[in-house]
């Protein structure tokens, strides 16, 4: 009998310590997937954030680099410059990517580097206990805005995709969502296409990944995919940005 | 026949940088060290190497972080101000064991000082500028000669501790020109690196982190830290003596006020006063040994300290005297320089 579907190689089968109904167990398992069926699991580079996702390299079976708070793509663009052959991808949280490493993230997509990003938006800062990220959406209730975020006091949810989208060098962002399981596979497909990308040195990559935080969005772990699916969405409407 | 060429500081560490098979440089322009940025620029893709001008000094550290961590020789540099802004990453080198050398043409602080030539860093870089528990080599050059030559000493004791190593100049060095010889751009010691991030084919994965959360784990990874800094601190203690037997005055400076305080012992000798120098190479670890020896003897001398700065060495020196000896000091910071006049004088008043 032929096997269709089993465990991805690049997975460690091991528990995680994500938090029920979390989306960083799925959107680590689609990475994995993407790099087994890529067959790219030995040339393959990670760098891990600060944030829920810290000790991502102990739960993939590949080569991965730490980065301090917001410099992921910093390590990555120099790991790629001294590597090319190898294949680089970072994964960061909105605080990560958003917040404290703005500067490295536009740099890094202005310089067009041939990287992948994995970008997870759960509009939160989860490791720290729940505080407003920069796409905390308006009136949402985190441990830094108890009254809900204000546009005249926080300001709005920061659109960094479509920020990025206007960089002449980079190439392809696209936005998806874990609220779903046809959206899960639509997210796969994406991530596929941004290290495919790299592979054929198209240039800068990045998936926006709208993944579930029930823990500190004060929801049941079903109540936060519904969340994603009606409110959102329509902050962060999902498909093909470049 | 070694080569002889005119050049600048900054531009010898470069050079040097490249001789001792640097091949990823990062920085962000900052005076006094930009010839060193633009040397870089220039040479570094004629010899297959990389030159990125980061966006920030974070950005240039934390590059540096990743090219080291694939085990290329690697390399960033700034002066004050922009050393503060590195110091997160320096901290995250030391703690994933990555070696990287680090060069801090020093100017004046605090804040945005100025752009004169300064010492005052030396706290910021023997005493671990950024957080935790970690050292950095620091090694200070007195000579444009020196500061090409302490390259391939930087990159080798990076390698072999798998650690970061600061080369802690100043302005002055930086920016003046003097003759020195070159070598031929030859490797001396390069160690295997099985912890380097190459892609796991027929291996485990490697990770590179500084990060230990679970029970124990942290101080177990400190503690294997520290025992590195104990043979470093055994093995590479560095120095130049001048004249010190029989000195009942020994000058104790490093770097550029090195220079000065040189030519003030030369001159004073002259006149049969028994004065010496002793110029640390290493300012971490700082060359205890030396004052432990000269302190054993019957007839101990007067150490006077001399810095561009307040009194930072100065401590060390201390530390190393242990209370058996005299120790005097002389300093100015943000723009002044001790003249040979000033440290006369001072001595006289001995």
């Amino acid at each position: 009998m032929e096997k269709i579907f089993g465990h991805p190689k690049s997975l460690v089968d091991t528990k995680t310590h994500y938090c029920a109904g979390c989306g960083h167990g799925i959107a680590h398992r689609l990475v994995a997937e993407v790099v087994d069926e890529l067959d790219i699991r030995e040339r393959v580079i990670a760098v891990a954030p600060v944030g829920c996702a810290v000790v991502a390299y102990d739960y993939w079976d590949f080569d991965c680099s730490e980065a301090a708070h917001g410099r992921a793509l910093a390590v990555a663009t120099a790991i790629k410059r001294v590597r090319p052959q190898n294949i680089v991808f970072t994964y960061q949280g909105d605080g990560d990517l958003a917040a404290i490493g703005t500067n490295e993230t536009i740099h890094a997509a202005n310089r067009g580097e041939n990287l992948t990003v994995v970008f997870i938006n759960n509009a939160i800062y989860g490791m720290t206990g729940g505080q407003m990220a920069p796409t905390t959406l308006l009136g949402q209730k985190t441990a830094t805005t108890p009254k809900g975020r204000e546009a005249s006091l926080q300001g709005f949810p920061l659109k960094i995709s479509e920020m990025l989208a206007i960089l002449p060098a980079v190439k392809y962002i696209e936005r998806v969502s874990l609220h779903s399981p046809q959206e899960v596979l639509k997210a796969k497909k994406a991530i596929k296409q941004a290290f495919v990308n790299q592979i054929d040195n198209v240039g800068f990559s990045l998936v926006e990944i709208l993944s579930p935080c029930p823990t500190y969005w004060g929801l049941s772990p079903r109540q936060a995919l519904d969340w994603i699916r009606d409110v959102m969405l329509k902050e962060f409407p999902l498909g093909r940005i470049k | 026949m070694p080569k002889k060429i005119l050049i600048s500081g900054n531009e010898a560490l470069a050079y040097g940088a490249i001789h001792a098979g640097c091949r990823f440089y990062a920085g962000y322009p900052i005076t006094p060290q930009n010839e060193l940025t633009a040397y870089m620029a220039k040479c570094m893709p004629e010899i297959g190497g990389i030159f990125i001008q980061a966006e920030s000094e974070l950005a240039a550290i934390n590059m540096v972080f990743g090219a080291a961590a694939t085990g290329a020789r690697t390399m960033t540099s700034s002066s004050s101000p922009g050393m503060s802004l590195k110091q997160e990453g320096i901290s995250y080198i030391a703690g994933a064991e990555l070696p990287a050398v680090i060069v801090n043409v020093m100017r004046g602080g605090p804040g945005l000082g100025n752009i004169a030539p300064a010492q005052s860093d030396y706290f910021q870089a023997t005493r671990s500028g950024g957080h935790g528990d970690y050292r950095c080599l620091v090694l200070a050059p007195s000579s444009v000669q020196e500061a090409y030559d302490f390259m391939q000493i930087a990159f080798g004791l990076a390698d072999k501790y798998r650690n970061p190593v600061i080369i802690l100049g100043d302005g002055m060095l930086g920016q003046m020109m003097e003759p020195i010889e070159v070598g031929s751009g030859k490797l001396k010691y390069s160690p295997p690196k099985d912890w380097a991030l190459t892609g796991c084919k027929n291996r485990k994965p490697n990770v590179v982190k500084s990060f230990f959360l679970k029970e124990g784990a942290l101080e177990e990874a400190n503690l294997k830290l520290q025992k590195k800094y104990k043979i470093i601190q055994n093995k590479e203690e560095r120095y130049e003596g001048d004249s010190l037997a029989g000195a009942e005055t020994i000058i104790v400076a490093y770097g550029t006020m090195a220079r000065i305080a040189k030519g003030v012992v030369h001159e004073l000798r002259k006149k049969g006063k028994k004065i010496g120098l002793i110029r640390p190479i290493t300012l971490w670890p700082f060359p205890r040994k030396v004052f432990q020896g000269i302190t054993a003897r019957k007839k101990r001398p007067v150490f006077l300290v001399i810095e561009m700065s307040y009194g930072q060495m100065l401590e060390d020196v201390k530390l190393s005297v242990e209370g058996r000896a005299r120790v005097e000091f002389l300093g100015r910071s943000g723009g002044g320089i001790p003249t040979e006049e000033e440290i006369i004088k001072k001595i006289k008043s001995l």
